[in-house]
């Protein structure tokens, strides 16, 4: 690349930008009681908080993963009426207010909902206000970036390969295994650490959806959010970092994917 | 027995409309200039591109017939498919590639390992076993994307361009290698080439095509002798002319008239030898009854030869010595006289 002298002014915004991000970063770390951090952590709330969010942010990726991988494929090969009409629906979430998302499935999946009353009367399985219901809640906002990943590395890979494996006498399912999913592995990756990443942070739809009961619905987030408003502040300041610090370990994981070599 | 195609089908600006029937006994060669359709030819008789009209019988089987509407899938027929570029899953090491085509078929993984080692053995590859194909020269990659293709044992063998993505060098040993494969495969050979001395050298039989469309078929002797086409005779380097036969010479459409030995008549073609046409300076007096004027328009050395281009009449190759070019003092824009005898041209129907 050529070295350029940036002009003050361009120097100037793209400071205050840089500083944006950064300062209340730097404002996080200084303000954590790195001394009780251990202690705050330990604390059987937050535990759960913890054990909760993993399960469920682990739980829905599979679940988008099961659901996902097939959709991005359909997405990706098969021309069919109103394709991109679902399609955009689909990935709607990635845009749409997660509270409204919550609400939505409340009146899909609620006990008075759509399939939600059929599903309770009929088997007597609810969804809002448990552990199910947050794994709904996340999938339902997360999913759509696992999708649109893996649709892009479908698109993109060379497709000769698997005319080679047809005619090598392998099924269309044991391309799909062998050979088209290895392929795509890297956006496979991505996808899901994408995926994960959105749903370990989800707030808005977990709380409308799921509720924020401790120990059955309460998730980092939630619990982050509670103590903030609590005697107990900077116990959030911890839980804070934690997942400040998983977000980083996942953008770093990514780093050769969104920022080059740089 | 026999494998037996013929296709009719469109894709993108090509229209493809081809007939032809392989023999157990012969390995044929597929010839053409680039977009003639080859690989969409070899592709249809996989079954990896659909055949609007036609059909595709092996050993008297149908595997593909559009009047009753069958198909059988590619991975269902007995196809062993070389691609161009090779296409070695580069997610699996050189060994599990060559074993791919054996677990697919339901082959056991040990016994699938067994048998592609062996075949990494034959091929003096053994020591890249665990290396993926990215490890291997192009060469190395040929001979592997080769045995994948055979360690299934399949009735039919389709290469696709098997040495073009090969440097010169590897060129010569990778056809040697192939020749004998090919030689020793108990079942159908189609090799799609462009290259003339491919074909030559590893086909009984050459099926040349142009458009979608099928010009010439015969012994490689034969295709030399008796082009067809201007891309063949260009090809195989010689003079191709087309005209209308009558009384011991042959009308050229708007052109001059080229005496010929020998009685034939109606449509033919006429075929000079770039060695049988000599260049003057001045108007010759003698025996050759062809004497045209023209111009140079292109000249290349060819081993220790020259082959000079010259406008005239009718386009023209000669083929002289670069000492007889240094005589003449020939250069491209001079106004030459060119000469060959009518016992030089070779006369048959078109």
């Amino acid at each position: 690349m050529r070295r350029e002298k940036a002009p003050p002014l361009i120097a100037l915004l793209a400071a205050i930008g840089a500083a944006f991000f950064v300062v209340p970063l730097i404002g996080l770390m200084v303000r954590t009681p790195w001394a009780d951090a251990a202690g705050s952590l330990a604390s059987a709330d937050t535990l759960d908080a913890l054990r909760l969010s993993l399960i469920a942010s682990l739980a829905a990726t599979a679940v988008a993963l099961v659901f996902g991988v097939p959709l991005a494929w359909i997405y990706a090969r098969v021309e069919f009426p109103g394709r991109s009409v679902l399609r955009a629906l689909t990935t709607l979430p990635m845009v749409l207010p997660p509270v409204v998302g919550g609400i939505a499935l409340l009146l899909a999946f609620g006990r008075r909902g759509l399939l939600g009353g059929w599903l309770y009367d009929t088997f007597g399985i609810t969804f809002p206000f448990t552990t199910a219901g947050v794994v709904m809640a996340e999938t339902f906002v997360a999913m759509p970036f696992l999708v649109l990943t893996v649709e892009a590395g479908l698109r993109s890979m060379d497709r000769r390969f698997e005319d080679a494996a047809r005619t090598l006498g392998a099924s269309r399912w044991t391309v799909f295994s062998r050979v088209t999913m290895p392929l795509i592995a890297p956006s496979l990756l991505a996808g899901a650490v994408l995926c994960w990443a959105r749903a370990l942070g989800e707030f808005g739809a977990t709380i409308t959806f799921a509720g924020n009961f401790p120990g059955v619905t309460q998730t980092m987030p939630l619990a982050v959010y509670l103590l903030l408003n609590s005697t107990n502040t900077e116990s959030s300041y911890v839980l804070s970092l934690v997942l400040l610090l998983v977000s980083l370990v996942v953008l770093v994981a990514l780093r050769h994917r969104w920022l080059g070599s740089a | 027995m026999s494998l037996d195609v013929a296709a009719r089908l469109r894709q993108g600006s090509l229209d493809l409309d081809f007939q032809c029937e392989v023999g157990e006994h012969e390995v044929v060669a597929l010839l053409g200039p680039n977009g003639a359709g080859k690989t969409t030819l070899l592709k249809a008789i996989a079954g990896l591109v659909p055949i609007t009209d036609g059909h595709v019988r092996l050993d008297g089987v149908l595997l593909e017939d559009s009047a009753s509407g069958r198909y059988v899938p590619p991975e269902r027929r007995s196809i062993g498919f070389v691609f161009q570029d090779y296409l070695l899953f580069p997610h699996l090491s050189v060994v599990d590639n060559i074993a791919f085509g054996m677990r697919a078929r339901g082959q056991s993984r040990s016994a699938a390992a067994a048998t592609a080692r062996d075949w990494l053995e034959r091929l003096g590859l053994a020591r890249y076993a665990t290396d993926r194909p990215s490890a291997l020269s192009g060469g190395e990659r040929q001979r592997v994307a080769l045995a994948r293709a055979l360690a299934p044992g399949p009735r039919v063998l389709l290469l696709d361009e098997p040495l073009a993505a090969l440097d010169a060098t590897t060129r010569v040993e990778v056809r040697h290698d192939l020749k004998r494969h090919l030689d020793s495969f108990a079942g159908y050979r189609v090799v799609v080439t462009h290259d003339a001395l491919e074909a030559m050298t590893l086909a009984d039989r050459l099926v040349v095509m142009e458009n979608g469309r099928l010009v010439q078929s015969g012994t490689p002797v034969d295709v030399a002798e008796r082009p067809r086409s201007r891309y063949v005779a260009d090809l195989v380097g010689v003079n191709l002319l087309r005209g209308r036969a009558e009384a011991g010479a042959v009308q050229i459409a708007g052109g001059p008239r080229v005496a010929v030995a020998g009685a034939t008549s109606g449509d033919v073609f006429a075929v000079v030898h770039p060695r049988a046409v000599s260049i003057h300076l001045a108007k010759p007096e003698g025996s050759p009854r062809n004497v045209w004027s023209g111009r140079a328009t292109g000249m290349e050395l060819l081993g220790d030869r020259v082959r000079v281009r010259v406008e005239g009449a009718v386009p023209l190759v000669a083929e002289v010595t670069p000492a007889a070019v240094a005589e003449l003092g020939l250069h491209t824009g001079r106004e030459v006289w060119t000469s060959f005898k009518a016992t030089d041209v070779a006369v048959y129907p078109a």
